[in-house]
Order: C-alpha cells, then sequence, then structure tokens
C-alpha cells in the first residue's frame, strides 16, 4: 500500500486530509518481515541449484559430460572408474515403471469409483484410509517391500527371484503413489460440471458410459497432471529402492533383478566412507543434478496441467 | 414444478415427446451396457480394495513382525549392536529434538509467508507469480535432493554448521516449509473478504486487521497444515541420511554439537543389518513411528472438524 494524498471536502468547504495520520512504520516492516519470508523460498531453490552446481562442474572437468550422460558403465569404485549414468538411470525408470503399472490402475478405479459411484458411507471409510496410506512413511513402505512383498509373495510366485529386485521395490512405490494419483484425479473428475454428466444421463447413458466417455476426457488434463506428479514422485523416492531394490547398477528393465536407483545410490555414497572432494565423491551431485532436472520438468509440467483444468472448470 | 396440466398445445407437445423420447432412450438401454456397467463398477471397487488391503497388510505385518521387541524397553534403552538389548532411546530423543527445531523454524516462516501471498502480494506482478510456483516446485522436490542443499549449503559452505542436529532441523524444516504455506494460504482464503473490509471500515491497519481478524478465523487450518507437515518430517529419511543422522550414536544426542541420529533412520538402519532380531527390532520401531504418526493426523482431523469455519 502507498501512501496517496486523499483530501475530501468537509460541510463550510473545510479540507481534510483522510491519510494516516502517521506514516506507519511499523507496518511497512512487517509487510518487508512477511515478504522475506516468501522470498526464502526462492532463496532456497537457489540454494539448491548453487549446491548442485558447484560440485557437478567440478566433476565434469574430470569426467566429460557424455561419458556420463550416455555411458552403459557405472562402476564408480572400481580402478579404473568408470562414470555411465544409464545404468541407474535406468535402474530408476524400471522402478517407477512397475510402481505405476500398479498405481495408475489401482489409484485411477479408486478416483473413478469415489467419484462416480460411491455413496457417502463408503467415501467416509475409504478417503481418510488413503490419507493414512498418504501418510505413511516411506521407511515403513520400503521395509514392508523386503520384508513381506519380496519373500512373501514375488519369492512364492517366481523362486529363483534375488532378494532384492525391482518389483518389490516398484509395488511399494506403487502403494506410496496411489493416494497422490486418486486425489488429484477425483478433484479434477469432481471440478466437472454437474451438467454434463445430466446431460448423459438423460441420453439414457449408464454410469459406466458418463464415467468413461464424459468424465475422465473432461477431466483429463488433471488426470495427467496427478501421474506426472506421481513419477515424478517415484522417481525422487530414495528409502523404498534402499530398501528393496538392491545396490547393483543393472541396465535392465527386468523386474526380477537387482538394480540400483540414482537416489539409492545417492543414499549409499552418503553414507559409506568415501573422502569429500573425490571425483567419486562428486557423483553424488552430478546425479542429484539429473534427478533435479527430471524432477523439475514433470513438476512444471504437473503444475500447468493442474492449472488447467481449474482455469476451465472452476 | 407439481402443475401438471400443461398450459398450451405446445408445451404439452413438448412434454409428451420428451416423456416418450426418455422412455424410449432409457427402456431401451441395451442389456450389454447394463451388464458393462456392472462389471466396470466392481472392477473399480476391486482396485479400492486393493489399495485397502495393501495398507492394512502393512500394519498388520509392522504389527506381528514387531511385537516380540514392543514394550517399555524400547523406548529407554540406547541403540546397541547386540540386538537383545538395543533400542530406540537416541533415536526417539534426537527425532524430539529435530521436530522441536522444526516447529520453532516453520511456523513464523511459514505462516509469514502464507500471509504475504494471499494479503499483500500483487499477482499482476511476475515475481509474485515467480515464488508461487517456485513453491509449488518445491512441494515436489524429491527430499534427497534437500539432502544434497543440507550437506552443500548447511553442514559445509556458507552456513558451516557441521553434523549437527540443528542442520538436520534445518534441512526438514525446508524440506516441509512449502506444505505449511501452500495449507496456510488455503486457510487464509477461505476467511470471507467482507470480515477484512469490516474490520478496514474501522479503521485498522492492513496489519491490524490480519492479526485481529484473519489470523484467528484461519488458525485451524494453519494448525491443522503445520501439523501435517511435522508428521512429514517426523516420517523423513533420505535427507537426514545425507546431513549426519547416519551415524552410530551411543550417546543422548545435543541439539547444537556431536552426533545425532533420528527415530526413521535408526528403523532403516536396524533394517539393512541382516540378522533377523534387528528387523523385528525395526519392525517394533515402524510401530512407534506409525502410532505417533496416526496421533499426530487424528489430531489434526480432529482439529480441522472442530474448529473449521463455516461462513
Amino acid at each position: 500500500m502507498e501512501a496517496r494524498d486523499i483530501t475530501a471536502s468537509g460541510p463550510a468547504g473545510i479540507t481534510r486530509r483522510l491519510e494516516a495520520a502517521s506514516p506507519r512504520y511499523g507496518e511497512k516492516a512487517i509487510v518487508a518481515a512477511l515478504a522475506a519470508c516468501a522470498l526464502l523460498s526462492v532463496v532456497t531453490t537457489t540454494a539448491i541449484v548453487i549446491a548442485l552446481i558447484g560440485p557437478t562442474v567440478g566433476f565434469f572437468q574430470d569426467v566429460p559430460i557424455t561419458d556420463f550422460l550416455f555411458g552403459t558403465d557405472w562402476f564408480p569404485q572400481f580402478e579404473p572408474a568408470s562414470f555411465g549414468v544409464l545404468p541407474i538411470v535406468v535402474g530408476t525408470l524400471s522402478v517407477t515403471l512397475w510402481g505405476m503399472l500398479v498405481a495408475i490402475p489401482i489409484g485411477l478405479g479408486a478416483a473413478i469409483y469415489l467419484s462416480e459411484y460411491a455413496n457417502p458411507r463408503v467415501r467416509k471409510v475409504v478417503k481418510p484410509a488413503l490419507e493414512v496410506l498418504a501418510g505413511i512413511p516411506t521407511v515403513a513402505i520400503g521395509f514392508f517391500a523386503v520384508a513381506f512383498i519380496t519373500p512373501d509373495i514375488i519369492q512364492k510366485l517366481a523362486t529363483s527371484a534375488p532378494i532384492f529386485l525391482a518389483l518389490s521395490a516398484g509395488i511399494g512405490i506403487g502403494l506410496m503413489v496411489v493416494p497422490i494419483i486418486a486425489s488429484i484425479s477425483e478433484d479434477a473428475m469432481g471440478a466437472v460440471p454437474g451438467g454434463l454428466r445430466e446431460g448423459a444421463y438423460a441420453m439414457g447413458a449408464t454410469r459406466m458410459r458418463v464415467a468413461t466417455r464424459v468424465v475422465f476426457p473432461a477431466a483429463l488434463s488433471g488426470i495427467v497432471a496427478s501421474i506426472v506428479l506421481a513419477i515424478s514422485r517415484a522417481v525422487g523416492e530414495t528409502m523404498i529402492v534402499v530398501l528393496a531394490a538392491g545396490s547393483t547398477p543393472n541396465l535392465t528393465f527386468d523386474p526380477l533383478q537387482s538394480i540400483q536407483a540414482m537416489t539409492a545410490y545417492i543414499a549409499t555414497i552418503a553414507t559409506g566412507e568415501v573422502a569429500q572432494g573425490t571425483t567419486k565423491y562428486d557423483t553424488i551431485f552430478a546425479v542429484g543434478t539429473l534427478l533435479f532436472v527430471i524432477t523439475l520438468a514433470m513438476n512444471l509440467i504437473s503444475i500447468r496441467l493442474v492449472r488447467r483444468f481449474r482455469e476451465v472448470y472452476e | 414444478m407439481s402443475d401438471d396440466e400443461p398450459r398450451t398445445e405446445r408445451t404439452r407437445l413438448a412434454v409428451a415427446g420428451a416423456r416418450a423420447t426418455t422412455a424410449a432412450v432409457v427402456a431401451g438401454q441395451p442389456r450389454k451396457d447394463v451388464i458393462r456397467n456392472t462389471l466396470f463398477s466392481v472392477l473399480l471397487f476391486v482396485a479400492i480394495l486393493i489399495a485397502l488391503a495393501g495398507l492394512a497388510a502393512l500394519l498388520i505385518q509392522a504389527f506381528v513382525e514387531g511385537r516380540p521387541a514392543l514394550g517399555f524397553d524400547l523406548f529407554t534403552e540406547p541403540n546397541s549392536s547386540d540386538a537383545t538389548i538395543a533400542g530406540f532411546r537416541q533415536a526417539i530423543i534426537g527425532s524430539l529434538m529435530l521436530i522441536a527445531g522444526v516447529i520453532v523454524l516453520v511456523v513464523p516462516l511459514g505462516v509469514g509467508a502464507a500471509v504475504y501471498l494471499e494479503e499483500y502480494a500483487n499477482r499482476e506482478r511476475w515475481w509474485n507469480r515467480l515464488i508461487e510456483l517456485n513453491i509449488q516446485n518445491l512441494a515436489a522436490v524429491p527430499s534427497i535432493i534437500y539432502g544434497i542443499l543440507g550437506l552443500g549449503f548447511i553442514v559445509r559452505g556458507p552456513l558451516d554448521l557441521g553434523f549437527i542436529a540443528l542442520a538436520g532441523s534445518l534441512t526438514l524444516a525446508l524440506l516441509v516449509l512449502p506444505i505449511v504455506i501452500i495449507a496456510g494460504r488455503e486457510a487464509i482464503r477461505a476467511v470471507p473478504p467482507s470480515i477484512r473490509e469490516g474490520s478496514l471500515a474501522l479503521g485498522a491497519t492492513q496489519w491490524q486487521t490480519i492479526r485481529r481478524q484473519v489470523l484467528p478465523a484461519s488458525i485451524a487450518g494453519i494448525a491443522t497444515g503445520v501439523i501435517l507437515a511435522i508428521s512429514r518430517a517426523f516420517g523423513e529419511t533420505a535427507p537426514l541420511l545425507l546431513v549426519g543422522a547416519a551415524t552410530f550414536v551411543t550417546f543422548d544426542p545435543q541439539f547444537l554439537s556431536g552426533d545425532y541420529t533420528a527415530l526413521p533412520v535408526q528403523i532403516f538402519q536396524y533394517a539393512t543389518r541382516p540378522q533377523e532380531e534387528f528387523r523385528i527390532l525395526s519392525a517394533a520401531g515402524i510401530i512407534v513411528l506409525l502410532l505417533v504418526l496416526l496421533v499426530m493426523n487424528s489430531f489434526a482431523i480432529w482439529l480441522r472438524n472442530r474448529y473449521e469455519q463455516k461462513w
């Protein structure tokens, strides 16, 4: 609020200033302090970028960037070391893929059911349960994957499966992102105007046709946003892959193989005994930069899509 | 409308036509469609059941596996390499310290940012839109990236605190700040403009209006957001691994010096040991973690329902 010279004419032509009697410095100081709080978020992002870029630049002075991005051997700990990041990128993508195969049908099914079919009693039970699932720490899901999903489900079905494998972590990640897909998609479907549904019902459409032919396409941008956000979460998830997927860099999409994900690599090196300042230590930051760029791109896509469905219907 | 007799010939014809069409279409709903619809709804319900079964299996598994180790010892016994006597003492103290630090940092900063963005910021300005977009993105940045930020900026670099609990608190605070800001903004936005206008019309300044009207009216929503943020920070593991909570701690941790650890980190470390006893201990730790989160989240839901204002 800037100070303006406001005057008003009173009776008998006396003009009075309506401006505050004092300049209210306190008020301005408060605005500045609040703005500083909001600016902290920009500072955080800047700090993230600086923290990542500095050591990454150093790393690329030792290792050519093309060797890093397109190399297929990831052996930072061997002599001679090899820094081809593809195996751990594929490890992350593999876990994400299996996770999405679990989470997309379940999450979308839950969203359509809650939005189009469920009566209030069912909603009252299911929605809080999904909120509880969303609040479960990932270390607990990782433990569940390695202590239950692997030995009691996967190894019962595929007896030759190893203790650590991509599929188990994928199922765990799927469980983790189901609430994200379900809640954002349901929001998007809820934002579809009732008139569209009623029009279809008036034409004699069944609930299924209304859900799949009218509501689903109308809410598509929100649904895609939820999936993109879920992928971003899956790519960035650490504890589940560290506990359940193993630590063997392995260029494969085979769900029954042990792999290493990018986040798992960062966590392993950061907690190990690698001297800082070495090229091997700087790999944390190079891998972190790649991870940040991938998730940033997906977050921006997701934010834009969510904004679109809000704009269209709200 | 209760008027059964259409007034004019045209209306009567239109109503009759509409009735006939509707009857024809609805009665003529193909059997195949009806069956498909039923199958589809069953399929959707199965999807929900699978999600709920996953949640139930997770809870039951942790409880069954961790039951033998459950007991008061779990809270009082220190970390040890002997699974039969090991507990979570340092981890629980560490977590409480970390969370206390997070609360002190996140409440003023998060509420301040939310108030600024909702009450003062002009959305036409590009920098305010940038801040908004930036916060939305920060909410989805992988937690391990915050660990790298903590390592590069707080443990070393500009702040240079070293691997101490304060560094862990700062890292977690930055991680959950977007949650508080987003929830706080929603709560503040729910306060109707008429409240503000009434206050301003009585001569209150903008800050007086915010402090005496807007914040008290939105306190329940803000508190809910803060609790959700705290429970997220309480269960977060990955960033703490990078800022030093991973060390084997045998003494009670302190906030400003020395090694520290946290409950989820300790659970993770026990889970990675090969012995069966440690796995049981890990499961018991998960039960403790989940119980704490359950209490916090129930409180948040209760708060939301109890104090939510309907305008």
